[in-house]
């Protein structure tokens, strides 16, 4: 029961990009177009999920047993970047097909703040389930990234669509490009409101 | 370009928040009043300005294949410094900002000076770029914040002057899109007016 609402609250009622603005740069910049949505999310997906277990397993087994959890942002930052390093080599010869497909995205997710935002959030953000405060566990925070992640490729997914109608119609000119973008996003934002209250 | 022009390019050509777009999540995160948006810009500036010290000065030293690595770790110790100091003295700010102060080791703003400026100029002109890019940030947060503070709370810089609640949907998700993008384009009308002229 917990994990179901924690998928739910993750993926709509505390949307990543909609609720908590965690990875609005890549949210504007590369929104343009649903293909590159597409890959970008692919990509933000398998490095979350991914960067959540090894973070977890860091400041569990690493950090916390030695007394040194206040050096977390330094040492999950660095985690981050070498595993987004390790992912593009392994992916360039395991299948060359997702690399070619997520390829030029994969560099940019390391500043990307979404990641180590959630990394950062499942070591130190207290749960509550039932009116308990509770801190995840392994599975839960691994469940959790992934839903984020899912949470962050459909906000991603929605606006692009949006956003490739939005470029055939007329806009005023000090509105083209990012302001009407940004505006198109709170619309979506207040739509996705609605989910509040349902966990 | 001579200091001063250094210093204040940011606040309206090289405008982080409107002009370059950069450094959106805690600009639309913490904006939900004036003082947790000027408290965000002037941590940012903080790390801004050690951080592009610090890497100008040893910028040489690092080899060319891992200067990205190198900086964050540089721009990642201010961090954590300042999430020491900011306990240690603004507690309940820090309780506000919470997961921001941290994510600022990812704001694009600050690797991007390390990249663009730092790592090519001495290192008083590096700290005078650090302080012109941290005064146009923090106003514009400031500027975002008080609206959505006076929007959604009928208050500002926390002193009620519209009694009841406000529009509660300001200083939530979609204000602070709605707000940015309608100042954004404020700014643009503005700037080719003077630009025209």
């Amino acid at each position: 029961m917990e994990y179901i609402i924690i998928i739910i609250s993750a993926i709509f009622v505390n949307n990543i990009l909609l609720a908590q603005f965690l990875g609005c740069c890549p949210f504007l910049g590369v929104s343009n177009k649903l293909s590159t949505a597409v890959g970008m999310s692919g990509a933000v997906c398998f490095v979350i999920t991914l960067a959540t277990l090894v973070t977890y397993l860091l400041q569990y087994y690493v950090l916390n047993p030695l007394g040194i959890g206040f050096l977390q942002t330094i040492a999950f930052i660095l985690v981050i970047a070498a595993l987004v390093q390790m992912v593009e080599i392994v992916l360039k010869k395991v299948s060359p097909a997702l690399y070619q497909a997520l390829g030029i995205f994969l560099p940019l997710i390391t500043t990307n703040c979404a990641v180590l935002g959630v990394a950062l959030i499942v070591v130190t953000k207290e749960f509550t389930f039932g009116g308990e405060p509770h801190m995840l566990n392994l599975g839960e925070s691994v469940v959790y990234a992934f839903a984020t992640s899912l949470g962050f490729g459909l906000a991603m997914i929605l606006f692009a669509g949006l956003r490739e109608q939005l470029a055939l119609n007329k806009v005023p000119k000090s509105f083209k490009g990012i302001p009407i973008a940004l505006i198109t996003a709170s619309i979506l934002a207040m739509a996705f409101m609605g989910f509040s209250g349902l966990v | 370009m001579t200091k001063f022009q250094l210093i204040t390019k940011g606040l309206i050509k090289e405008n982080p928040t409107f002009v370059l777009l950069l450094g959106m999540c805690p600009t639309l995160a913490t904006t939900t009043s004036a003082i947790n948006g000027m408290s965000m810009g002037l941590a940012t500036m903080f790390v801004l300005v050690l951080s592009n010290m610090a890497i100008s000065a040893v910028a040489k030293v690092i080899p060319d294949k891992v200067r990205i690595p190198a900086y964050i770790v540089i721009i990642a110790t201010f961090v954590t410094l300042l999430q020491f100091v900011m306990q240690a003295y603004t507690p309940a700010i820090y309780e506000t900002l919470g997961l921001f102060i941290p994510l600022i080791v990812v704001n694009c703003i600050v690797l991007g000076r390390a990249e663009a400026f730092a790592n090519k100029n001495s290192v008083v002109d590096s700290a005078c770029d650090g302080l012109g890019i941290g005064l146009g940030f923090t106003p514009s947060l400031t500027v975002l914040g008080l609206i959505r503070e006076i929007l959604g709370s009928g208050s500002a810089f926390g002193f009620k002057f519209i009694p009841g609640d406000g529009i509660l949907c300001f200083v939530l998700a979609p204000g602070a899109f709605m707000v940015l993008g309608y100042l954004i384009v404020l700014f643009h009308k503005l700037t080719d007016k003077k630009n025209k002229q």
